[in-house]
C-alpha cells in the first residue's frame, strides 16, 4: 500500500537541548528539553507526573497549577527551562508516602470534587493560600481560587474543603506549638 | 441478632465519601492523557480557519519533509478508504476529513502523525491548503433567505437548508383553546448556543494489533457501547474485535456522546502505522468542532383566561444545528424532549412546530446537561409562565400554583402526550416560597425602590423527563435505550458490580455499591464497581441526559435481586428448611418460626461456591437488563434574588434557593454535589457563558479568554432544601438529578433580573445577561433580543 512507502525516515538533525534541573516534589531531577517545552509537559510526559492536568490552551483554567518555590503557577505558561534550579511541588508531592495533606483530606470529606480533573490544580492553589493566610475567611479562598476553573461542583464544596482544611491544619499547629 | 444499620454499611440515604476520590486527590487518575502505550505516534489536526469554502488543493508534501513525520491524512486518503464521512447519530452524514468544501470554522481539513505532538503540529502548519470563500450562513433566518446557498450540496434530495419541518400536539384542539382566551401573552426568545466544555477535552487513543486483528480504542466517550457499535459500522469491523475503554473522563455533560473525525482519524492511523495513535484535542479544537448545545429561537403564545388558567400553549422554534445534523437525541423526535414543556402545568392542549436549519457553524445540538433540548424547554415554558403572570398582572408564584398539576392527579398526561409519574409540586414551591421569604423580600422590594435601589425575585418550577428509555419510543439509531448491571458475588462476600453506564465525576463507583448493600447487606466497601469496558462490562447505552440512575441504578437494584433469590435457595439448604420458610432481613435470611436462626449472605456466599445443594447451579453472579416502564420525572423550585445597579447594569445575585425533589436520594452529598453544578452552569448561562460567530463565521468563544465560565469568585452560593416523592415505578424510588439546576435554573436568574427592571417595561432581554445589555434595557426601556452582536473594532 503506497501510504507505507511515504512514511518520513526517523529524523536526522538533532533537535537543540538544553540541560535542566529541578527539585521536583523534593527529589532532584536532570532533563535534556527542548527550549520550547513547556514546564507542564516535562513535568507529565517526561517526568511521567500525570497529576498534573491540561485543560486550556489560554492559561486560564488552572487545571495544571503547580507551585513554584511555594508559590502557584500555571505550568502551561512557563517553559521547562525557565523552571531550571527552582523547586516545584505537584499533586503526588502534596501528601507523604501514606499520609494525605489536610487539604487532600477535606476536598474528600466534603465532597470538593467530581470528576478530579481540576482537583489537583485547585488543591495546590488553596495550599498556597493557607499557607500564606492560615485563617482564611470564604472571599479570600474564592478570590484565591478565581484563577481555577471546575465545570463539575459549582465551588461551595471546593470552598468549604478549603475553609476545613484551614480549621485541621490551624489545629495540627496548635498542637504543635504546644 | 440486630438487623445491620444500613447507614453503616453504608446503603442508601448514606452520606459516603467517594471511593473514586482516593485517587484523584492524589493525582492518581487515569485520563486518557495519562495513558502512554509503547511506541506510541501522536496526531493532530488541521482545522479550516474559514466557515464556508471550497477547496482546491491541499499540499502536504512540506509536511511529510519534517522528520519525525509518520503519516499525513487528508479526505482524498480517508476516501479510498471510504471513511472521509461518516453518520452522525440524527441519520445525517458528517465529514470526517472535508473533501469537496468545508462548512463550519473549525472543520477537520487534514491530520499529522508524528513522534511527538509538537512535530505533529509543526507539520500541520506545513500544510497549504488552497480554499475559494463561498458565502456564509450564521443563523436560521440567513439560512432560509430565498437566495441562501445551499450548504449541503453534497447530499442527495437535499434542496435547501431546511433539515426538518416537524409537529407535535394537537393543532386544532389548540386553535380553539386560543378562540376562547381572554387574553392572549405572546413572548419571542432565544437560547444562545453554548457549549459543555468540560474541563478534559475530547481524545483517544487507537491501537489496531495486526496479529490478533483487535482494535483497541481508549477514549472520551460518555457511552463506550454505542460506540463500538459505530464502529463496527463505519469501519466495517467485526464488533468482537472491537474494544471500546473509556477511562476516567474529565466531565462530559453530552460533549463526550457524539463519535468524533479525531476518534475516527486516530483508528485510521493506527490501522495504517501499526502503532497506537494518541489523538488529545486542544481547548480551542473542542470548542469550535465538537458537540455544542442549544442554540433554539422560540416563537410562544399562551392562552389564558382572565382568572389566571392556562386554556393552551402555541410553541414555534427553529434550530440552528450548524453544518451536519449531529444531535444526539432519540430518533424519533427531531427536537430532542422539547415537547415535555408545561408537563408540570395542568393544561387542556398545546401544539408545536419545529424547523431545523443548517448554518455554517460547528454541529451538534448535543444534551449538554439536558434531557435532549428540556433546557430549552424548559426555559421557554418558565420565560412564557412568567410574562403570562405580568400580563395578567398576577403574583407570579399564585399563578405557577394555580395552574399546576394537583398531587392527586398522578399519572399525569402532560398536553403534548407525556406521562408525568409523581409530585407535590405545591409543597416545593411553598418549602421555596418560605425558605426565600417571598412576602418579606416583596415588602424589602419596594422599600428598596424608594431608595433607587433594583431588586427582583425571579421564580422557575418546572418537571422534566429523565432517563430515557423506555425502548418502545426511546432509541438511537435503532438501538433501544435500556441498561445493564452485572454482579459477581464472590465466595467471600465480596463482589464487583459492572454497568453499562459510565460515570465522569457522577460517582458511580460509590453509589452503585450503596444500591447492592441497600438490597443484599454487603458492606458498600465490599463492592467494587467498574464500568466503561466493552469486553467486560454488559451493553449498556451510557450516562447523559441524567439517566444513570433511572435505568443503569434500576438495573443494579434488579440484579441484586437476582442474587437475594438465589441466596435464599442457599439459605434454606444451610438452615435445612424450605424456600418458604426462609425470609430476609438486610443482609441475612432467618427462619420464620424460628429467628435466631439465620445465615448472612456471606455465608450464603460460600456456600454457593463450596456448599450449594443437588441441582442448584453453582456460583452467584447475575445480570440485569432495565428497560424502564417510563422516565422519571423529578420536580424542581428554583427561586433566585438579585439587585440590579442602574448606573451599571452588573446585577448580583442576592440569594438562590433550591427545593429539589429527586425522589429517593442514594447518597444526599452527591444529589447535593450534582444540584450545586448545576445551578452554576444554569448561572453560567444566565450571566456569561455563550458561543456566537460574526458574519463571517467566525466562532467567538473559541478559547477561555473569550468564552466565559465563572470562577469560585462569581459564582454565588446557594441554599439547599429537599421533598421526596419516591418514583412509583422506579425499583429504589429513585429520579434523575444530574441536570435539573442546569434546566430549570437560568429562567431563575432572568425572571429576577427582569422583575427587577419590570418599571421600565422591558419584557425580555436574551441570555446571556451581560451588564451592556441589562444596561441597554434600562436605558433604552426596550427588549434586547438575540445573541450578542459581534462588535468589531477598527
Ligand atoms: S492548562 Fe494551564 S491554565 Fe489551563
Ligand atoms: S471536579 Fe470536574 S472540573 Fe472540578
Amino acid at each position: 500500500m503506497a501510504l507505507f512507502e511515504e512514511i518520513a525516515a526517523e529524523p536526522s538533525e538533532p533537535v537543540p537541548v538544553r540541560r535542566v534541573t529541578i527539585s521536583v516534589n523534593g527529589e532532584r531531577r536532570t532533563a535534556d528539553v527542548e527550549p520550547r517545552l513547556l514546564l507542564a509537559h516535562l513535568l507529565r510526559q517526561g517526568l511521567r507526573l500525570t497529576g498534573t492536568h491540561i485543560g486550556c490552551d489560554t492559561t486560564n483554567c488552572g487545571a495544571c497549577t503547580v507551585l513554584f518555590d511555594g508559590k502557584p503557577v500555571k505550568s502551561c505558561t512557563m517553559l521547562a527551562v525557565q523552571a531550571d534550579g527552582h523547586e516545584i511541588t505537584t499533586v503526588e508531592g502534596l501528601g507523604g508516602a501514606s499520609e494525605l495533606h489536610p487539604v487532600q483530606e477535606a476536598f474528600k470529606d466534603e465532597h470538593g470534587l467530581q470528576c478530579g480533573f481540576c482537583t489537583p490544580g485547585m488543591m495546590l492553589a488553596a495550599k498556597a493560600l493557607l499557607d500564606e493566610v492560615p485563617d482564611p475567611t470564604e472571599d479570600e479562598v474564592r478570590w484565591a481560587l478565581s484563577g481555577n476553573v471546575c465545570r463539575c461542583t459549582g465551588y461551595q464544596n471546593i470552598v468549604k474543603s478549603v475553609l476545613s482544611a484551614a480549621q485541621k491544619l490551624q489545629g495540627q499547629s496548635a498542637a504543635d506549638g504546644s | 441478632m440486630t438487623a445491620l444499620d444500613e447507614i453503616k454499611i453504608g446503603g442508601m440515604g448514606a452520606r459516603r465519601r467517594r471511593v473514586e476520590d482516593n485517587r484523584f486527590i492524589r493525582g492518581r487518575g487515569n485520563y486518557i492523557d495519562d495513558i502512554v502505550l509503547p511506541g506510541m505516534l501522536h496526531m493532530e489536526i488541521l482545522r479550516s480557519p474559514l466557515a464556508h469554502a471550497r477547496i482546491n488543493s491541499i499540499d502536504t508534501s512540506k509536511a511529510w519533509d519534517i522528520p519525525g513525520v509518520r503519516l499525513v491524512l487528508t479526505g482524498e486518503m480517508m476516501a479510498t478508504r471510504n471513511l472521509a464521512w461518516m453518520p452522525t447519530l440524527s441519520y445525517d452524514t458528517q465529514a470526517v476529513l472535508a473533501t469537496d468544501k468545508v462548512r463550519f470554522q473549525g472543520q477537520e481539513v487534514a491530520c499529522v502523525i508524528a513522534d511527538d505532538p509538537y512535530i505533529a503540529k509543526d507539520a500541520c502548519e506545513a500544510i497549504v491548503v488552497d480554499y475559494e470563500p463561498l458565502p456564509v450562513i450564521v443563523n436560521p433566518t440567513q439560512a432560509t433567505a430565498d437566495d441562501a446557498p445551499l450548504i449541503r450540496d453534497d447530499k442527495e434530495n437535499q434542496p435547501d437548508n431546511v433539515i426538518y419541518d416537524w409537529e407535535v400536539g394537537d393543532r386544532a384542539g389548540t386553535d380553539q383553546a386560543f378562540e376562547r382566551a381572554d387574553l392572549v401573552s405572546t413572548i419571542q426568545l432565544h437560547y444562545p448556543r453554548s457549549h459543555p466544555a468540560p474541563l478534559e477535552c475530547c481524545g483517544s487513543i487507537a491501537d489496531f494489533d495486526r496479529s490478533t486483528s483487535k482494535l483497541t480504542v481508549y477514549m472520551t466517550t460518555q457511552a463506550p457501547h454505542i460506540v463500538r457499535a459505530a464502529v463496527a459500522l463505519i469501519a466495517e469491523l467485526p464488533e468482537h474485535m472491537i474494544r471500546i475503554i473509556s477511562p476516567d473522563l474529565g466531565g462530559g455533560f453530552g460533549n463526550k456522546v457524539p463519535v468524533y473525525p479525531g476518534y475516527v482519524m486516530s483508528i485510521l492511523a493506527s490501522i495504517l502505522t501499526e502503532r497506537p495513535v494518541k489523538w488529545i484535542e486542544d481547548r480551542t479544537g473542542n470548542l469550535i468542532s465538537t458537540g455544542f448545545g442549544r442554540d433554539v429561537y422560540l416563537q410562544g403564545e399562551m392562552a389564558l383566561r382572565r382568572d389566571g388558567k392556562i386554556l393552551g400553549v402555541r410553541m414555534h422554534t427553529d434550530a440552528d444545528h450548524g453544518a451536519f445534523f449531529g444531535d444526539a437525541q432519540p430518533s424519533k423526535f427531531k427536537i430532542g424532549l422539547m415537547h415535555s414543556a408545561f408537563a408540570c402545568y395542568d393544561i387542556p392542549t398545546a401544539h408545536l412546530t419545529a424547523r431545523g436549519m443548517y448554518t455554517n457553524k460547528a454541529p451538534g445540538g448535543v444534551a449538554y446537561r439536558c434531557s435532549f433540548r428540556v433546557t430549552e424547554a424548559m426555559f421557554f415554558q418558565e420565560r412564557m409562565v412568567q410574562a403570562a403572570a405580568d400580563d395578567l398582572g398576577m403574583d407570579q408564584a399564585e399563578f405557577r400554583r394555580l395552574n399546576f398539576v394537583r398531587d392527586d392527579d398522578f399519572p399525569h398526561r402532560t398536553p403534548f402526550g407525556f406521562l408525568t409519574d409523581s409530585g407535590q409540586y405545591g409543597k416545593c414551591l411553598d418549602v421555596g416560597l418560605k425558605a426565600v421569604g417571598y412576602q418579606d423580600f416583596l415588602k424589602q422590594k419596594e422599600e428598596a425602590k424608594k431608595r433607587g435601589r433594583l431588586l427582583g425575585i425571579g421564580i422557575s418550577t418546572m418537571t422534566e423527563p429523565l432517563g430515557a428509555g423506555n425502548s418502545r419510543e426511546y432509541d438511537i439509531l435503532g438501538i433501544k435505550m435500556f441498561d445493564s448491571a452485572e454482579l459477581r458475588v464472590h465466595m467471600t462476600g465480596k463482589a464487583i458490580l459492572r454497568t453499562g453506564a459510565k460515570t465522569q465525576g457522577q460517582g458511580h463507583e460509590t453509589t452503585w455499591a450503596q444500591i447492592v448493600a441497600h438490597e443484599l447487606g454487603l458492606p458498600a466497601e465490599d463492592v467494587l464497581v467498574e464500568e466503561g469496558d466493552t469486553d467486560t462490562a454488559p451493553f449498556g447505552m451510557g450516562t447523559y441526559a441524567s439517566r444513570s440512575t433511572p435505568v443503569a441504578g434500576a438495573a443494579v437494584a434488579m440484579v441484586s435481586r437476582k442474587i437475594r433469590a438465589k441466596a435464599r435457595k442457599l439459605a434454606a439448604h444451610l438452615l435445612e428448611v424450605s424456600e418458604e420458610d426462609v425470609d430476609w432481613e438486610l443482609g441475612r435470611f432467618y427462619v420464620r418460626s424460628a429467628p435466631d436462626r439465620g445465615v448472612t449472605i456471606q455465608e450464603c456466599a460460600m456456600a454457593a461456591y463450596s456448599n450449594m445443594p443437588d441441582g442448584l447451579e453453582p456460583g452467584l453472579e447475575g445480570n440485569a437488563y432495565y428497560d424502564p416502564p417510563n422516565l422519571t420525572w423529578p420536580f424542581a423550585c428554583y427561586i433566585a434574588t438579585v439587585e440590579v445597579d442602574p448606573e451599571t447594569g452588573v446585577w448580583d445575585v442576592l440569594n438562590m434557593v433550591a427545593v429539589d425533589d429527586c425522589g429517593v436520594r442514594i447518597n444526599p452529598m452527591v444529589v447535593e454535589g450534582q444540584i450545586m453544578g448545576g445551578l452554576t452552569e444554569a448561572y453560567a448561562m444566565a450571566s456569561m457563558q455563550f458561543i456566537t460567530f460574526d458574519a463571517e463565521g467566525n466562532c467567538v468563544g473559541s478559547n477561555f479568554m473569550d468564552y466565559l465560565l465563572p470562577t469560585a469568585w462569581e459564582t454565588p452560593g446557594y441554599e439547599l432544601h429537599e421533598v421526596v416523592t419516591p418514583c412509583p415505578h422506579h425499583p429504589i424510588g429513585a429520579k434523575g438529578i444530574g441536570e435539573c439546576a442546569t434546566v430549570g435554573g437560568p429562567a431563575a436568574f432572568v425572571n429576577a433580573v427582569l422583575d427587577a427592571i419590570k418599571d421600565t417595561g422591558v419584557r425580555n432581554i436574551d441570555m446571556p445577561l451581560l451588564p451592556d445589555r441589562v444596561y441597554e434595557a434600562i436605558t433604552e426601556r426596550h427588549d434586547v433580543s438575540g445573541a450578542p452582536p459581534v462588535k468589531v473594532d477598527d
